[in-house]
């Protein structure tokens, strides 16, 4: 039995929008554990609170309720839902890696100093982060070419692959993927899955949204089905006043 | 990782004051202007920390006690009342403790700061260059030759052009006057620095290459920084976390991306809602 990394308990995320006086609610009491070197997938209709338990777990979203347990490589056992902000950015930096749904970068950042950029922030020198860049890059048949510009320019299919490797460089502890090979060609998705196969080789846990149950089929060791949130509510009157 | 500066019930009043000036003012009063005794309560109970190589953001709209903040941490004011602890390499100093020599000291060695309105950080009177040297005349460089050398790789690091070191800065465009502005704030490698809406006015190609110089410097001397700006685009650039302020306090603060992804206060939410 492999060692646990993540073990999320009664998760819940719901978004109380002030202006429109209404809470949506998305993900709802789910529970769930990522262990090292095993692939975790999330399933369920749109809407159900995938990416937003993704989110939760990497802190851009607040969480509403429960417990996100992250066993860290140093500081033990760390509730992300709680835990303080530094500590959430330093995990950011050294253990959890997050490729979200769509590439955010700069419009004038070279595409090998976007993937670079999480051994940067982890203090390697910039020209052994640059050759690490290009291997994984090779590795994902994106063409030379393009290396020194910028993301902003590319297909969708060339963005996910930069979105990806800038993910999988760092071989964090735990991965957070968001539909990583969507809007990708066949062969190139082969290529991808070969790459998250070795880095579950390698130990990382990994937690995944994939829009292709085939996928979902061939890479999951475990698969959590989440089911639609409770309706729209409207928040009371007396809240309405104040 | 290393705490450089920690704020503690930071407050400053602008005005005689008066019992009643706390409880009516405020996100809830939605003024900042006691209605008693027409004071201003420009900040209140402010309170963060701080740690080496981080840059905080601290967004508002005008009048919310942005820049209120960094003026009592450079001594630019005088705080009503609370604390500031700056943990230096060797000691610490509170700073609203601290004589005014301490002061100017810790002002001309360990702080830097770069305003909006670049007639505050330079003066206008000496040549580029001269700024520069002032300020490493201040830090108790005294030798002509190094002087110099100094000031041409800090120009050089802010792409000013060297043939325009001994120009007044009058003569610089908007975005040129910031670069010797933040070269000066360099002079001394401080390890705190604080930047008053810096880009604010210039156009955006100028406001581009001034952010990346200061996601630059931030990598290379892992400078602690805080960021005053009422751009979400510069917040989202470059800090790591934020501060919400609005009528002189606190409302919300948080990971960046969470404060614009996710904000939980009202004002937050609309604040966000309105970017373009």
């Amino acid at each position: 039995m492999s060692s646990l990394i993540l073990d999320v308990k009664n998760y819940s995320k719901s978004f109380h929008l002030h202006e429109q006086n209404k809470v949506i609610p998305s993900s709802h009491d789910v529970s769930f554990q990522v262990h090292a070197g095993q692939l975790t997938a999330l399933i369920g209709p749109t809407g159900a609170g995938k990416s937003s338990i993704l989110k939760g777990i990497y802190r851009t979203y607040l969480p509403s309720a429960g417990r996100i347990l992250y066993h860290s490589a140093h500081d033990g056992c760390i509730d992300l839902a709680r835990s303080d902000e530094h500590q959430i950015l330093a995990l950011r930096r050294h253990e959890i890696g997050f490729v979200t749904q769509f590439l955010h970068c700069l419009p004038r950042q070279a595409t090998l100093d976007v993937v670079a950029t999480p051994l940067l922030q982890q203090g390697m020198r910039a020209e052994l982060a640059q050759e690490k860049a290009k291997e994984l890059l090779n590795a994902m048949n994106l063409p030379e070419r393009l290396w020194h510009i910028s993301p902003a320019t590319f297909s969708g299919g060339e963005r996910q692959r930069v979105n990806l490797a800038r993910g999988l460089i760092s071989k964090p502890r735990l991965l957070l993927l968001d539909e990583p090979t969507a809007s990708l060609d066949p062969k190139t998705a082969e290529k991808v899955m070969g790459l998250i196969q070795d880095l579950k080789q390698h130990g990382t846990a990994m937690l995944a949204i994939f829009h292709d149950p085939n996928i979902t089929q061939q890479l999951a060791d475990h698969i959590v089905e989440l089911s639609p949130p409770p309706a729209l509510t409207t928040l009371c009157q007396e809240k309405q006043i104040a | 990782m290393k705490k450089v500066l920690s704020v503690r019930n930071l407050s400053k009043t602008y005005g005689t004051g008066c019992p009643l000036c706390i409880a009516s003012t405020g996100p809830e009063a939605e003024t900042n202007v006691c209605p008693h005794c027409g004071s201003v309560v420009a900040i209140h109970d402010v309170s963060f920390d701080l740690y080496e190589g981080e840059i905080l953001g601290i967004m508002g709209e005008s009048g919310s006690g942005k820049s209120t903040i960094v003026k009592n941490l450079y001594f630019d004011q005088i705080p009503k009342s609370g604390q500031a602890t700056f943990y230096d390499t060797d000691q610490t100093h509170p700073l609203f403790e601290l004589n005014s020599a301490q002061q100017r000291w810790l002002k001309n060695h360990r702080f830097g700061m770069v305003y909006q309105n670049p007639h505050l950080g330079l003066n206008f009177n000496i040549s580029a260059g001269g700024n520069i040297a002032e300020r490493l005349l201040m830090s108790d460089l005294m030798h002509y030759g190094e002087i110099r050398q100094r000031v041409k790789t800090l120009l050089a690091r802010t792409e000013v052009l060297l043939s325009r070191v001994d120009e007044l800065p009058r003569n610089f465009s908007g975005g040129m006057q910031q670069r010797v502005q933040i070269a000066k704030a360099l002079a001394t490698q401080p390890p705190l620095l604080f930047l008053d809406e810096v880009t604010t006015g210039l156009d955006l190609s100028v406001q581009a290459r001034i952010l990346d110089l200061i996601m630059e410097i931030q990598q290379e001397l892992n400078t602690a920084m805080i960021v005053v700006t009422h751009d979400l685009g510069v917040i989202r650039l470059l800090a790591g976390r934020t501060l919400v302020m609005k009528y002189g306090r606190i409302i919300e603060t948080g990971l960046t991306d969470q404060i614009l992804e996710d904000p939980q206060h009202a004002y937050t939410q609309r604040l966000v809602a309105s970017a373009l």
